[in-house]
């Protein structure tokens, strides 16, 4: 629903066939392409600046030419030089035809951030400011200077940047199908290099014949995934793709739901038959996603229907955690002496009573709060929780900064769930996940769902429409401590120790981010979110499928939540609501195209019919 | 008894009375017309009623019981209902959502109900479907039909503040309170509107009290006008009455010249 859509579907009424101009190779906005130079600058000496290049350069991804290192900076400058071709063509304004112009742009943009890296160079040779910069070292100036010499670096960085920016603008310039197929094969490669151990985790054969003994695709290889992916591309594979996701989507009515039916129990199936063919990496990353699934599932109950920032979510966590452990545990704090321990099952029936009751009293002063000031509280429960574990006051019951050790497997008689079999774990996981699914699910189109809806949208009049809200609020809270539990008591058996430090806020962060990200409100947005930022990010303490990322975890969640706020605040898989209320101007406009919206009925005043049909709400 | 009763009700803001030593009531069925100059304290009233203001003092009767110190949402409960003088619907949710929603208080189903999808459940669902498809149709053909899956905010502004009624008369009140119900609308949409409030009350058995300022509206469907000014009632009767009563038309045009000396 951007701007260009507007257009395209007014043109469908009316066409408005003006033809594209072409213009001269030299014809364009040299300011803009050099503010964006000059980002792309910044932002590739922030990079080289944070040791990214060189922290991570003996990773190879194509055994002699590319390192992992080196492509954090590379890629920069084709996102550019593709950005800089983007133009948003507005209703009745005259397209430009695509052509040397965009690519000479991009060759522009490419190589004023390639000056800057040449520019670090430079200084790097010729001053010491190691002292505020850690990074400002004699390896990174290594890295930069390709291994070779000050004049090298200082040549090659620009040439480079300006190659790959006139790269990124000329995909643009070609065919479609060209550019897909140039896309997919890039994709290919890259994912098969990046997400090696991945790859040879799931398919132990393919490890000798892909990859170099210390790591990276052999560039015969290299060349011939390329090929594959782009081949397959070219041939129709991702149209197939396509075709069949919008005929799924085209579907109405019980056709619908049967294909939705056939997806999910497809999905299921796949989720169970994939962890038995891989190996431990994957069951172990999987079982990751789907700890935070559930607490991300938990919270988009609070947050995404009910509309409450909880920025203390983690306390339900802990509080899971910690009872399940200090049931089933003999570890736990002396004061629990001679209190016999319980099978996890037991525990986990316990954990669920005591986490909906820390929810209620939890809840009970924070709910009268609104907006900012909810959200301020929310935060100082979440560390007073956390620093109650790790309290003197408690420490007979909870071992303090000690935790509670020796957390039991789950035993279920037929099958056991423990840490070493990541396995089991994931089993156990999407059991629960599939439970908080459908609880979502089902809560979502209730009475009580349309009830949080209206709390969101506007609480005092959901109060004046017989709504309790402190009531509705306080249901919101307690089902989400209720499924976070879930994830505590899993993770306790999981994990086989509980300490407070598992606990932190930043806990609470990456929950919330992964909500926000994936689509707040839309259960296949928050599972979307897990998998892709838990999946490829990893978790606070977690590794993702970027392991060797992790160093600069929190850097890429911040600069992906700053992104996306600005690009597509609704989230990768958004609640149809929700863009709706974030893009309300461009919806009304596309209603208006499509005849949707009132023209004020029978008798319209044309002074002020046209004005009430898109006066804000 | 009446329906409402209200005896020395008055509130103050810091040092400011919104209302002082108000005395009002409405009898079952009766339309009454709340007029006033800008500031005179009507919608302070409303919220009064409705539980959003807590008076400082004095006592609101509905149906023989106090309704001071009710929450919003308990008043709603008992039977009163009310729209708002700047339309507030729930602008995301649907026509339909916005009427099923505000039978919230008229209905119990709870989370595990919804969980196992029960009988009862479904049952109740259906019902309330069926309530809210009814309370649009009241507008003719306005609200439903495709409308009814839109969200409100595409609805034109007359539409808005038949949709703000409708959702108020989905909570089965017995009691309206209507702030400015044609604010906004053309000489022929008030015209219709002003015929529906009087449905309102002959076929859906609604008493009404309507803030208004189209003097054609409060003239063609009052029974009774109360007059507002600065907190106090001016004057109250048939609408002949109180629109050849001196201190109202004082109030509302001021005094003349001479009188002012």
């Amino acid at each position: 629903m951007t701007a260009t859509t507007v257009s395209n579907s007014g043109s469908a009424n009316e066409p408005l066939s003006i033809d594209a101009v072409s213009k001269g190779a030299f014809d364009f906005d040299m300011r803009a392409a050099l503010t964006s130079g000059l980002i792309l600058a910044l932002s590739l000496v922030f990079i080289a600046l944070c040791g990214i290049p060189e922290g991570l350069n003996e990773r190879l991804l194509i055994k002699p030419v590319l390192s992992l290192g080196y492509l954090s900076l590379l890629w920069l400058p084709l996102l550019f030089g593709w950005l800089s071709g983007n133009e948003t063509v507005l209703e009745g304004m005259v397209a430009t035809k695509k052509g040397a112009r965009d690519i000479v742009r991009g060759l522009f943009v490419g190589l004023i951030g390639g000056l800057g890296l040449s520019l670090l160079t430079v200084l790097m040779d010729a001053f010491d400011l190691r002292d505020p910069l850690v990074n400002w070292s004699p390896a990174t100036e290594e890295v930069l200077q390709f291994s070779r010499s000050i004049g090298f670096g200082v040549i090659a960085w620009p040439v480079l940047g300006a190659i790959l920016g006139a790269f990124g603008a000329a995909l643009h310039v070609m065919p479609e199908k060209i550019r897909k197929a140039v896309m997919a094969g890039l994709g290919t490669v890259l994912s098969f290099a990046i997400f090696a151990t991945f790859i040879v985790d799931v398919a132990d054969f393919l490890d000798d014949l892909l990859y170099a003994r210390r790591g990276g695709l052999k560039w015969g290889w290299a060349i011939a995934l390329f090929v594959i992916g782009a081949g397959a591309s070219f041939l129709g594979g991702g149209r197939k793709i396509s075709e069949m996701k919008s005929s799924y989507q085209a579907a109405t009515g019980p056709a619908k739901r049967q294909q939705t039916t056939t997806l999910i129990l497809l999905s299921l199936a796949a989720l169970i038959i994939i962890p038995l063919i891989t190996g431990k990496i994957t069951q172990e990353l999987f079982a990751n996603i789907g700890i935070f699934l559930l607490l991300a599932l938990g919270l988009n109950i609070v947050v995404g229907l009910a509309g409450i920032l909880d920025l203390g979510y983690v306390a339900f966590f802990a509080v899971g955690g910690y009872t399940t452990a200090v049931l089933t545990s003999p570890n736990r704090g002396p004061d629990f002496e001679g209190f016999p321990t319980l099978p996890w099952w037991g525990a986990l029936l316990v954990t669920i009573i005591i986490a909906g009751l820390v929810g209620l009293f939890i809840g009970a002063p924070v709910i009268r709060m609104r907006g900012d000031y909810l959200a301020i509280v929310t935060l100082g429960f979440g560390e007073i929780i956390r620093l109650l574990f790790l309290s003197d006051w408690l420490n007979g019951w909870f071992n303090g900064a000690q935790g509670i050790t020796n957390v039991p497997p789950a035993d279920f008689g037929f099958f056991s769930v423990k840490g070493t079999d990541p396995r089991s774990v994931f089993y156990l996981v999407l059991f629960f996940a599939a439970i908080s699914i459908y609880v979502s699910w089902r809560l979502e189109r209730s009475r009580l769902g349309r009830a949080w809806m209206a709390i969101r949208e506007d609480e005092s009049v959901a109060e004046a429409m017989g709504i309790n809200t402190v009531n509705m609020k306080l249901m919101a809270f307690v089902v989400g401590a209720v499924l976070a539990s879930f994830s505590g008591a899993i993770f306790a058996a999981k994990v086989g120790s509980i300490f407070p430090t598992s606990f932190l806020i930043l806990v609470s962060v990456i929950i919330l981010v992964v909500v926000i990200v994936g689509g707040m409100g839309n259960i296949m947005g928050i599972i979307v979110g897990s998998v892709v930022l838990i999946g490829v990010l990893g978790g606070p303490k977690q590794p993702g499928l970027l392991a060797e990322f992790s160093e600069y975890k929190l850097l890429i969640y911040g600069a992906l939540l700053v992104v996306m706020m600005l690009k597509r605040p609704e989230g990768l898989v958004p609640n149809a609501r929700r863009s709706r209320e974030l893009h309300q101007d461009e919806f009304l406009q596309d209603a208006w195209l499509k005849g949707e919206v009132d023209t004020d009925d029978d008798m319209v005043d044309p002074s002020t019919g046209g004005e009430g049909t898109v006066a804000p709400a | 008894m009446s329906l409402l009763e209200i005896k020395d009700l008055s509130v103050t803001f810091g040092g400011l009375h919104a209302l002082k030593d108000l005395n009002f009531h409405v009898e079952e069925g009766e339309i009454v017309g709340v007029i006033g100059p800008n500031g005179a304290g009507k919608t302070t009233f409303f919220n009064m009623i409705s539980g959003m203001v807590t008076p400082t003092s004095g006592e609101i009767l509905f149906e023989g019981e106090s309704m001071i110190g009710l929450d919003p949402n308990q008043v709603t409960q008992r039977g009163i209902s009310r729209t708002f003088q700047n339309v507030r619907l729930f602008a995301n949710m649907t026509i339909l959502e916005n009427v099923m929603v505000a039978q919230h208080c008229r209905t119990n189903k709870g989370v595990w109900g919804s969980l196992f999808n029960t009988a009862a459940f479904r049952q109740e669902e259906k019902e309330i479907r069926e309530h809210g498809e009814k309370v649009l149709g009241f507008f003719g053909t306005r609200l439903i039909g495709y409308r009814l899956e839109q969200p409100a905010s595409v609805l034109s502004y007359a539409n808005r503040r038949r949709l703000e009624i409708a959702r108020a008369m989905a909570t089965k009140p017995r009691l309206l309170l209507l702030d400015e119900p044609v604010a906004g609308m053309n000489p022929m949409e008030s015209a219709e509107l002003t015929d529906l409030i009087g449905k309102l009350r002959s076929e859906w058995g609604f008493t009404i009290v309507m803030i208004e300022h189209d003097m054609d509206v409060v003239r063609d469907v009052s029974d009774r006008v109360v007059v507002l000014d600065h907190g106090e009632t001016l004057a109250q009767g048939s609408f002949d009455e109180v629109s050849s009563n001196p201190e109202v038309i004082e109030a509302y045009l001021g005094r003349p010249l001479e009188k002012r000396k």
